[in-house]
């Protein structure tokens, strides 16, 4: 790394994320003027666009080789007011909360509530989503039944394919054109509303060409003012890469990595989406460019790795959202969740790891920045070499990048009848979820607590924490004559709490796609264009909608538990247990040692309890599978926590396998913390016999203490782990390389700890920015020592 | 007469990823009983002398029962090369529950490996020979009188069983553990050298730097701790003693 990269990335590192007013007070001012009033909702969203854009301030950085940033500064952080009005309130939470805080200054809170507040307040989406749904939902969602990604946050969840890569935004705009006079508003009842989305798209092209241009002019003043003539060649350079893209397709290595970052910038400033967005496929996307440029001798090898370390440093500027309540819960990061994949396969199935590739890797391995995230894709045909140099970076303790398995992912997305050339163009986002890249809006509806559902059977449909009645009444637990019988009482009571998420995703989904259509992403998203439909509206080729089930391994614990001591040893009575359950287990230690010592659990290649899982997975499955969503598409599964299964633990009391109340649940698919003893295999045994190509992601922590992947052939015996464990379909893995006393120290001394980078769920971050109980739950996941 | 899968032996212990026991990835199946008794044995629960530990689990099993705990990991066997390793204690001990273990293994196509100290009647030897890929051989003391002293037994069936399975083609890997001032000494691995001269079929050694594991777990179980004051080898010293066999042409790992 070099001293201007260096700088860069100190920078990045140091910058104090705050609260920028920018974007509301512009957004505010926009909406204040009259202009939105006259025109169609999405043409008034693409105005809204532009006018951001056309007049937000413009940050350039010493030294910067991709310019742009969201924010006036780097971390700057704007807000999103029609998506979700924060109070006062949520702004001194914000500036003082312990972990993932954004300072917000006094000039700040009053301009929230002097300009901010009257407009938005009660007319953003998360106003009208709680004043919509049903009071059930309402119920269960604060009983902490499920969360609900778009209550803060814009429906997100896609990546970009190579079609920026192909055409500008001027080619863009011929498109959009072409579709406009294709409208036949004699036969299409909808033609004028798809006129309408489609003249947004063309204000919303005309918007990022502007602001590309405006970054062009800032640096020919730069340039004039520059006495460094390096610098000021350089600023020249960049100032024409600004003039030709994104309006023109790139020509140059440079201009394809400035060009998605402006896309990049477009994406995220127009909505907060969830995941923030995603090159995608980048070693394929850059390998013609970067092939090209060496050839010619525009561009050297050392130059390609400086400007990919500027492009990475780019996106460490960036935090999530600002997110409150709930949200904050169920995501505690900075991470905005963009996972550059790399490896995989090509639309023809074959083998696409090339020189990119590595470059990329070593990018990763010497930049060491939570974001971008990153990951492998491993096919039965990626070379080992591929693997072997993702798993040397892996061992270095950086929690990146992690590992997916690229065979299994193209199942997925053909069981969801996806075409095998979409399929294999596809890969993961976010943390671990399957899409195709460049088609598809698959969007995550919520995480979905397991266990609290059985909770609530046990209790014959009371939540035992506030002794409200939220659930059916599916019978007395000391009264169920068999574990039969209580397992169709947890699926009928599952069942119940789907129909109430489903439900009040219904009515979200067309909320977003009446009140904040996205025209902007719509334009990079096939096929909005062609069909003339928003990206929020059901104009992806494909839309899914996820419902996230957390804490398989509590719930596949809690039931092996009860079926073991109950119903087969029939040692405990179920009520002794339940008894034992509320008292927390005080006074009933003896039980529950017995309990925690027994038990079955997932996660020891046991049969026993792992069948319990596969009858709780098919539960899931059946519950949520197929149903039809507002966009075209259905509802679907994958098994992921991020931090929920935290704020879930939370909500639950003392659990059947003598986890006392208010503790973690168990996260992806990963067993209880502490619960698998019989060594890495067995674990990734349990969790294979998951169906995860009836899913959409899995995720799978696996920790090694780092002796075991010292040597090479300690390194050589984990890539046999993963090829095993793909070759049994497993959909993810990742690895945290730590010891645990490495983690109590930086517990202790956390300003000693402060790169301590872990993997958390899906994505790396800072150990010392996480809260309490999280750190504590990473000490406890089993570590897999030497055998 | 009893069935294959039916006989039955002593076992403490089956380990999963077992990554120091032979090729790729494999089951360890700890055997009890073990005729030496070593000052710096690291499982003396397979001698059957720490019954109160609640990890040294010692129980009788069925070969049906430990194959079907051994076929489970099948597939990161077929991945990584690996295979089943039979530990101890010393497997030899029991050699008709040895020997119907890896008859069901080769009837199963699953790799074996016999991880023994070589002590044991040269018949059972000839009994287990054919059925076993790879043995890991130990090798400790040449000079009998101090072999007697640290390991309780002579080590001549030790190196008569080393000839003759070297003389009839078995894939051998010598284990040498480097126990500081007793087996690490020069007299000492200059006489494993010059024994080793005779059988330039064994060229493949393992030296297992010494660490105090054994001791902690002597403590734990409250055992007599033998070797109080030995400290561990410095890298140097152990590349010393790797210097040593690569020059006479062996190939040379440190650590299983």
């Amino acid at each position: 790394m070099n001293e201007r990269i260096k700088a860069l990335r100190e920078q990045s590192l140091s910058a104090r994320p705050c609260i920028s007013m920018e974007r509301a007070r512009l957004l505010t001012e926009f909406y204040g003027s009259g202009q939105a009033e006259h025109v169609s909702v999405p043409v008034a969203r693409a105005l809204a666009f532009k006018y951001l854009l056309e007049n937000k301030e413009l940050c350039i950085n010493r030294g910067e080789l991709i310019v742009g940033e969201r924010g006036p500064a780097p971390k700057a952080t704007p807000t999103y007011p029609e998506i979700c009005t924060h109070t006062l309130q949520d702004f001194d939470i914000l500036n003082s909360r312990e972990k993932v805080s954004f300072d917000v200054s006094d000039e700040a809170r009053r301009e929230q509530k002097e300009t901010i507040m009257p407009q938005w307040s009660g007319h953003s989406i998360r106003d009208r989503i709680f004043s919509q749904v049903d009071p059930e939902w309402v119920e269960a969602y604060e009983a902490g039944l499920f969360t609900e990604f778009m209550e803060q946050r814009a429906p997100g969840h896609t990546v970009l394919d190579d079609k920026i890569y192909r055409k500008g935004f001027i080619d863009f705009k011929k498109d959009i054109r072409a579709s406009l006079e294709n409208l036949d508003f004699d036969t299409d009842p909808q033609a004028s509303e798809k006129r309408e989305e489609l003249q947004a798209m063309s204000i919303a092209a005309d918007a990022i060409m502007l602001y590309a241009a405006r970054h062009a002019e800032k640096l020919t003043e730069l340039a004039a003012a520059e006495s460094d003539p390096a610098r000021k060649a350089e600023l020249e350079s960049m100032a024409e890469i600004c003039r030709r893209v994104p309006a023109h397709a790139p020509t140059s290595f440079w201009e394809a990595l400035q060009y998605y970052w402006f896309v990049h910038l477009g994406v995220i400033t127009e909505l907060n989406t969830w995941d923030s967005f995603n090159p995608g496929r980048l070693d394929r996307h850059l390998l013609p460019f970067y092939t090209k440029d060496i050839r010619t001798g525009k561009l050297t090898e050392e130059r390609a790795r400086e400007l990919l370390q500027a492009f990475w440093v780019k996106f460490n500027n960036q935090p999530a959202p600002p997110k409150v309540k709930v949200t904050a819960e169920e995501s505690n990061t900075y991470t905005d969740f963009c996972l550059i994949n790399i490896g995989g396969v090509d639309e023809n199935g074959r083998d696409a790891a090339n020189e990119m590739s590595y470059i990329l890797l070593d990018v990763i391995e010497e930049m060491r920045l939570v974001q971008p995230s990153s990951m492998v894709q491993v096919s039965k045909k990626s070379p080992n070499r591929l693997l072997d140099r993702a798993l040397q970076i892996i061992r270095t303790g950086y929690g990146q990048p992690s590992l997916f398995n690229t065979d299994a992912l193209v199942q997925e997305m053909l069981r969801q009848g996806k075409s095998v050339q979409d399929a294999r163009n596809g890969g993961c986002s976010g943390c671990v979820e399957t899409g195709a890249f460049g088609k598809e809006s698959y969007i995550l509806t919520g995480y979905f607590n397991l266990t609290k559902v059985l909770e609530i059977t046990l209790n014959n449909g009371l939540d035992p924490r506030t002794g409200k009645k939220i659930g059916l009444a599916t019978g007395q637990a000391d009264k169920f004559s068999s574990f039969e019988e209580l397992f169709e009482a947890f699926k009928k009571q599952l069942q119940h709490f789907i129909d109430i998420k489903i439900k009040g995703n219904i009515v979200i989904e067309r909320l977003w796609a009446e009140h904040l259509p996205a025209p902007f992403m719509s334009i990079l998203i096939d096929d909005c264009i062609r069909t003339g439909k928003d990206y929020n509206n059901g104009g992806a080729r494909y839309n899914t909608s996820y419902v996230q089930g957390v804490g398989l391994g509590s719930i596949t614990d809690s039931l092996a538990a009860i079926r073991y001591h109950v119903f087969d040893n029939r040692r405990v009575t179920m009520t002794e247990l339940l008894d034992a359950m509320k008292a927390d287990f005080e006074g009933f230690d003896d039980l529950r040692t017995r309990l925690v010592e027994e038990t079955p659990r997932y996660g020891n290649d046991d049969d026993y309890a792992d069948g319990i899982m596969r009858d709780v997975f098919e539960a899931f499955f059946e519950s949520v599978e197929g149903r039809p969503n507002t966009r075209g598409g259905h509802f679907r599964i994958n098994l992921l926590p991020t931090t929920c299964h935290v704020y879930f633990g939370s909500v639950i009391g003392a659990l059947p396998y003598g986890r006392t109340s208010r503790l973690p649940l168990s996260e992806g698919i990963s067993p209880v913390q502490g619960a698998d003893r019989k060594g890495p295999t067995a674990v990734l045994k349990s969790a294979a016999k998951i169906d995860h190509v009836r899913t959409g992601g899995t995720l799978l922590n696996q920790k090694f203490t780092p002796q075991v992947l010292q040597s090479e052939d300690g390194l050589e015996k984990l890539r046999h782990l993963v090829r095993a464990y793909f070759t049994m379909d497993g959909h993810h893995i990742q690895f945290n390389v730590v010891t645990a006393d490495t983690l109590r120290r930086a517990q202790e001394n956390p300003e000693q700890y402060r790169d301590l980078i872990v993997r958390v769920a899906g994505y790396s971050d800072y150990f010392v920015d996480l809260g309490e109980s999280l750190q504590n739950e990473i000490i406890r996941r089993t570590e897999h020592g030497l055998a | 007469m009893v069935a294959q899968q039916d006989k039955t032996g002593a076992i403490f212990d089956i380990k999963k990823f077992a990554i120091h026991d032979g090729p790729g990835i494999r089951t360890t199946v700890f055997l009890t009983g073990c005729p030496m008794d070593c000052w710096w044995c690291h499982n003396p629960e397979g001698r059957g002398e720490a019954p109160t530990d609640p990890t040294a689990k010692t129980r009788r099993v069925t070969v049906a029962h430990v194959m079907e705990e051994i076929e489970k990991d099948r597939v990161f066997y077929d991945q990584s090369g690996g295979g089943a390793t039979f530990s101890g204690g010393e497997p030899m001990a029991q050699p008709e529950f040895l020997v119907a273990l890896l008859k069901e293994c080769r009837r199963r196509q699953i790799a074996t490996a016999v991880d023994t100290c070589g002590y044991a009647p040269p018949g059972d030897f000839d009994k287990v020979a054919d059925l076993v890929d790879l043995f890991l051989y130990d090798l400790k003391i040449m000079d009998d009188e101090r072999h007697r002293t640290y390991t309780g037994v002579s080590n001549g069936p030790v190196l008569e069983n080393l000839k003759l399975l070297a003389r009839s083609g078995r894939r051998i890997q010598l284990r040498i553990p480097l126990i500081p001032g007793i087996t690490d000494t020069e007299d000492n691995l200059e006489s494993i050298l010059s024994f080793l001269d005779d059988l330039p079929a064994v060229r493949r050694v393992s030296l297992l730097p010494y660490n105090r594991f054994g001791e902690d777990k002597r403590k734990r179980y409250k055992l007599p701790v033998r070797l109080e004051r030995v400290r561990n080898q410095s890298e140097t010293e152990i590349e010393a003693a790797a210097e040593r066999f690569k020059s006479h042409g062996f190939d040379v790992k440190i650590g299983g």
